[in-house]
C-alpha cells in the first residue's frame, strides 16, 4: 500500500536551475516515500548547505537544513531522540566528504540507523563551481584554472573500509533505480549510504547526464552484495571502464547504533522519557 | 577554628585517592570540607597538590597558610614549606630532605612495601593525620570499603593504622556535629542540576577541565535512562545537542574554552532555528591551549558576542556547588520557555573544588517543557516561525503530531520555515528572535550581596569569586571597614538592580576578577555607564583567595 504521492508536495518555491539533476533526486524520495507508506510526519530530512541540502524545503515532510558539513550530528541527535522517526540526511559531495568528513567516518562507525543522500555532482553548486572532494584530478574549475591539483576521494570505497554496512550507488536520470535504492536503504537497519551521480548542468560542463549515461551500468542480479572482496573492486570501478549501480555492499547482520544502547533499544524513545526531578534525588547518594 | 592540610606530590602518586578519602572522612566527621586542586597537564610527574580546608564553620575559600603537609615528593618542600605555620607539621618519607623541627619522617614508603603493596604509602600519612588531629578512626573502615574491594581495602587499612600508631596527637578540633551533607565540586554539581532538571542527551568531547561533567553523566546513563555521547569533536557535540533538542528531548553540551570556540558557528543555529539548548563553558585559561588545567576567567567577552550575527541568549556564571544544581536545572527551563540559547559558565577552580554543602533540595526543582500539542495548533496551517505578539511562537515535536510537520532552518526564513531573503520577512524574524532579550528581564537574578548596607568600598565580581569575596567582606567588615561585595550568577542579560543601589554612595567600586581586562567591569560600563575606579585581577592561573584579596585591597584601596 501505497501514500499518496501529493502528500509530499511543497509549495515553497524551487531554486534550481531548469534541468538540474537534483529534481531526480527529489522525485525518486518523494516516490520512495510514498511507495514505502510513509506518512510525511513520520519522517525528518536533514541536511547540511548546499544546492542538494536544500532538498527539505522542497518536499512537505519534517526538515532540519542546519549548517554546511554538519548534516549528520543533527541526524544523530535526532536518531537518538526519536528511534521512530525515519530519517534521510540529502547532502552534497562537498557537504559530506569535505567539510564534513570527520562526521562522515565517525557516524560509519557508529552504524547510525540513517538513510544518506550524498547529491554527488563532483562540483561545488552553490558557491559557483569550484573542484568538490570527488571532482576528477586536472578537471578545470572556476576556482581550479590550472586543473585540480589533488587526487578524487573514492566515497565508495571509504565508506567499507570504514565498515558501512550498506552502500550504494545511483543515477539522478534514472528515478526508479534511485527510489529503489532509497526504499531499500531505508528498509536497512543502520547507515546506509548512497552516492548519487547527480548532473549540475550549469557548473559541470565534463560529467554531464551523457557523461554518466554513457559510463553506468546495473549490477546484475548475480552480484552478491555481502561478498566484501567483490564489493571492493566495484568500489574502485569508475569512468570509461564503467560505472556500477546499486548496492554495491550490505552487511545485513551488523548492529545499529540505537540497538548497541540498552537503555534505548529497551525501552520507548528518549522524547517519551517519563521523568521528574524527584527521581535523580538517589543520585546525591555519590556524594555522601 | 580552621585547619589547612596540603598534599602534594607528583602526578600518578594516587594524591586524588588520598584526599578525596580523607575529605570524605572529615565530611562524615561533621565538618564543613572546602578543598581545591592544583594540577598540571601531565599524567606523570609534574608537582600537584590538594588542599583541604575544614573547620566547624562554614569555608568558602581556600587559604595559604598551612597547618599539615603530607609531602609525597620534594618539590613539596620547596613549594610550600614556606607558608607552613611555626607550629605546623611536615609529614614525608624519610627520603625527603629538608632540615626542620617541623617536620616529622614516617618511613612510608617501608611500612607500604611490608604490607606488600607500594601503592598504599599515601594512606600512611593519612593515617597519620587522622591521629595528628586527634580525630578518631572509626569511620576508616566504611569509607575504604565503599571506595575498594576486600583486598585493597585491608591492604588499605593496614596502611592507615600504621601511620595513626606512628605519630602523636598534636590539634583537638572542636567535635563536628553530624550533619546530613553532600561533598561535591561545581561540575557533579552542574551534572546533577541537569539530571534533576531531565536532561536526556549529553553529547560532548573530552577538554580539561570540563570532562568531568560528561563521565559523571555518563555513569547515570542506564539508570536515568539519558544518553551521554562522546562526540568526533565539539562541533558534532553542539550540533547532535541541537538536533536531539529539535526533535524534543532535553539536550545539553559542555566543552572548554578551545571547543566552545568551535562551538560557536552552532551557537547561531540554535538562535536562528529557536531551539533549546543549555552549553557549558568550564572555563581554563587561553588563549588557545593556554593552561590546560588552571583556571582564569577570561571567556566571558566572547562569550556575551560568540556566534557571527546577533542572536538572544542567555548568559549566567555558577557560584558554587549548590549555585550550580539550581542553576543547571533552571538553565534548562530557561532554554525550554524561551526556545534559545542558555550558557553556563563555570571554570577550573570550581570544577574540581569539593565543597560541603546542604542536601540538594529536588522539589525546588521543576520541569517546564513548554511544547504544543494538537489542540494549541492550527493543524491545517501551523507556521513554526508565526510571528506573535511576545516573539514566541508553538513548538511542536516532529513525529508528534499526525499530519503536522515542522521544518527549521538555519537560513533566513519565514514563518513557515522556509528559505527567504524578502527584507521586510527578514526583519520581522529578527525583531521576534531578539524580543526575548526584553522577556528575560522578568527572570533575573540579582547578584548575591554581602556586606554593610552602605558601602564606601563596593566589590564586584562573579562566578567562582564568590567564595573569595565572601571571606574577604567578611574579614574586613569585622575590622570595621565599611565593604560589600556584589556577585553576579545571572550577567547577561545585566540585571542592575541591586548594582544601582549599592554604587550609589560608593567612594570605591572595584571589580575582582580572574582576567586581564576586567571583562564584567567592561560589560557594565557598557550597559550601566557604571564605572569600576580600581581593579583587582589575577590571571596566572591560580584562584585569587579570600586573604590575597583582603591584602590587596589593603595594599592598593583602603
Ligand atoms: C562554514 C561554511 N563554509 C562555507 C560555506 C559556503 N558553502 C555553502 S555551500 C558550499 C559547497 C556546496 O557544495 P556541495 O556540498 O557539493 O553542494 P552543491 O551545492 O553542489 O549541491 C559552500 C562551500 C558555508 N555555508 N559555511
Ligand atoms: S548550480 Fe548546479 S547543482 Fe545547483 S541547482 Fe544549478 S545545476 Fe543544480
Amino acid at each position: 500500500m501505497a501514500t499518496d504521492i501529493k502528500l509530499f508536495n511543497s509549495n515553497d518555491e524551487n531554486a534550481w536551475c531548469p534541468g538540474c539533476g537534483n529534481f531526480g533526486i527529489l522525485n525518486s524520495l518523494k516516490k520512495a516515500f510514498s511507495e514505502a507508506n510513509l506518512k510525511p510526519h513520520q519522517i525528518l530530512l536533514c541536511s547540511g548547505i548546499g544546492q542538494a541540502a536544500k532538498t527539505p524545503h522542497y518536499i512537505n515532510v519534517n526538515g532540519f537544513n542546519g549548517l554546511h558539513g554538519r548534516a549528520l550530528p543533527p541526524a544523530l541527535g535526532a536518531n537518538i531522540a526519536n528511534k521512530d522517526l525515519k530519517i534521510v540526511v540529502t547532502s552534497g559531495d562537498g557537504d559530506t566528504y569535505g567539510e564534513g568528513g570527520n562526521h562522515f567516518i565517525h557516524n560509519i562507525r557508529r552504524n547510525i540507523d540513517i538513510t544518506h543522500l550524498v547529491h554527488d555532482n563532483q562540483i561545488y553548486g552553490l558557491t559557483k563551481g569550484q573542484g568538490s572532494p570527488t571532482t576528477a584530478k586536472g578537471q578545470v574549475t572556476s576556482m581550479q584554472l590550472d586543473g585540480v591539483r589533488v587526487d578524487p576521494f573514492n566515497p565508495i570505497a571509504t565508506a567499507m573500509t570504514m565498515g558501512a554496512t550498506f552502500v550504494a550507488r545511483s543515477f539522478s536520470g534514472d528515478v526508479n533505480h534511485l527510489s529503489e535504492m532509497i526504499q531499500k536503504a531505508m528498509e536497512h537497519k543502520g547507515y546506509a549510504l548512497i552516492d548519487i551521480l547527480q548532473p549540475c548542468v550549469t557548473f559541470n560542463k565534463v560529467n554531464t547526464f551523457k557523461w554518466y549515461k554513457d559510463r553506468v551500468y546495473k549490477l546484475d542480479e548475480n552480484y552478491d552484495p555481502t561478498d566484501k572482496d567483490q564489493a571492493f573492486k566495484k568500489a574502485n570501478e569508475w569512468g570509461d571502464d564503467g560505472i556500477p549501480l546499486g548496492i554495491i555492499y550490505q552487511d545485513k547482520e551488523a548492529i545499529s547504533f540505537n540497538d548497541r544502547i540498552p537503555q534505548i533499544r529497551d525501552n520507548k524513545p528518549l522524547v517519551d522519557r517519563e521523568w521528574s526531578p524527584k527521581d535523580a534525588s538517589k543520585f546525591m547518594e555519590d556524594f555522601r | 577554628m580552621k585547619y589547612n592540610i596540603l598534599i602534594g606530590g607528583s602526578a600518578g602518586q594516587g594524591m586524588d585517592t588520598i584526599s578525596s578519602l580523607l575529605e570524605k572522612i572529615l565530611q562524615r566527621k561533621g565538618y564543613y570540607v572546602f578543598s581545591n586542586k592544583d594540577y598540571m597537564s601531565r599524567v606523570r610527574g609534574g608537582h600537584n597538590f590538594i588542599q583541604i580546608r575544614f573547620g566547624n564553620e562554614p569555608i568558602y575559600s581556600y587559604d595559604d597558610k598551612l597547618d599539615i603537609i603530607i609531602g609525597l615528593d620534594q618539590n613539596s618542600v620547596e613549594f610550600h614549606s614556606k607558608n607552613l605555620k611555626k607550629d605546623g607539621v611536615f609529614l614525608c618519607d624519610d627520603k625527603i630532605k629538608w632540615e626542620d623541627e617541623r617536620r616529622i619522617t614516617i618511613p612510608m614508603l617501608k611500612i607500604a612495601k611490608e604490607i606488600g603493596q607500594a601503592r598504599v604509602f599515601g594512606t600512611v600519612g593519612m593515617g597519620a593525620i587522622i591521629k595528628l588531629l586527634s580525630l578518631d578512626d572509626s569511620k576508616i573502615e566504611e569509607v575504604f570499603n565503599e571506595k575498594w574491594d576486600e583486598k585493597i581495602a585491608n591492604d588499605n587499612i593496614e596502611a592507615f593504622n600504621k601511620g595513626y600508631e606512628y605519630v602523636d596527637s598534636k590539634y583537638k578540633p572542636k567535635k563536628g556535629e553530624a550533619k546530613d551533607t553532600l561533598l561535591i565540586n561545581g561540575n557533579q554539581a552542574i551534572a546533577l542540576g541537569a539530571l534533576a532538571g531531565g536532561l536526556s542527551f549529553y553529547g560532548a568531547y573530552p577538554m580539561t577541565p570540563s570532562t568531568s561533567i560528561m563521565t559523571y553523566l555518563s555513569t547515570k546513563q542506564n539508570d536515568a535512562g539519558i544518553v551521554v555521547e562522546q562526540a568526533e569533536d565539539e562541533i558534532a557535540a553542539i550540533n547532535m545537542a541541537i538536533g536531539a533538542s529539535f526533535t524534543g528531548v532535553r539536550a545539553m553540551t559542555g566543552t572548554s574554552g578551545g571547543g566552545f570556540s568551535l562551538m560557536t558557528e552552532a551557537l547561531g543555529l540554535a538562535g536562528i532555528t529557536e531551539t533549546p539548548l543549555v552549553t557549558v563553558n568550564v572555563q581554563r585559561p587561553g588563549p588557545a591551549t593556554g593552561l590546560p588545567t588552571r583556571t582564569e576567567q577570561s571567556d566571558l567577552s566572547f562569550i556575551l558576542t560568540a556566534s557571527h550575527g546577533e542572536i538572544p541568549r542567555m548568559v549566567l556564571s555558577v557560584k558554587n556547588p549548590e549555585d550550580a544544581f539550581y542553576q543547571t536545572a533552571r538553565a534548562l527551563n530557561i532554554a525550554d520557555k524561551y526556545q534559545m540559547l542558555v550558557i553556563i559558565l563555570n571554570d577550573q577552580f570550581l570544577a574540581d573544588a569539593n565543597q560541603t554543602v546542604n542536601k540538594f533540595d529536588f522539589d525546588k526543582v521543576t520541569i517546564e517543557r513548554h511544547i504544543s500539542g494538537e489542540n494549541d495548533i492550527n493543524k491545517d496551517d501551523y507556521k513554526r516561525y508565526e510571528i506573535t505578539e511576545n516573539g514566541l511562537s508553538k513548538r511542536i515535536i516532529p513525529g508528534k503530531i499526525e499530519g503536522v510537520t515542522v521544518l527549521a532552518d538555519s537560513d533566513e526564513h519565514d514563518e513557515y520555515g522556509h528559505i527567504t531573503e524578502e527584507s521586510e520577512v527578514r526583519i520581522s524574524q529578527m525583531d521576534k528572535r531578539m524580543k526575548r532579550m526584553e522577556l528575560l528581564k522578568d527572570e533575573l537574578i540579582e547578584p548575591d550581596y554581602f556586606g554593610v548596607d552602605d558601602p564606601e568600598t563596593l566589590l564586584i565580581g562573579w562566578g567562582s569569586l564568590y567564595g573569595g569575596l565572601r571571606e574577604a567582606v567578611e574579614t574586613l567588615k569585622d575590622d570595621g571597614e565599611k565593604i560589600g561585595a556584589l556577585i553576579f550568577g545571572d550577567i547577561y542579560p545585566l540585571p542592575t538592580k541591586l548594582l544601582e543601589k549599592y554604587s550609589k554612595n560608593a567612594k570605591n567600586i572595584v571589580n575582582v576578577e580572574q582576567n586581564f581586562n576586567g571583562q564584567l567591569a567592561k560589560f557594565i560600563r557598557q550597559e550601566t555607564g557604571i564605572h569600576c575606579n580600581k581593579s583587582i585581577l589575577k590571571y596566572d592561573g591560580r584562584q585569587l583567595y579570600g586573604k590575597e584579596i583582603v591584602s590587596k585591597l589593603q595594599e592598593e584601596v583602603l
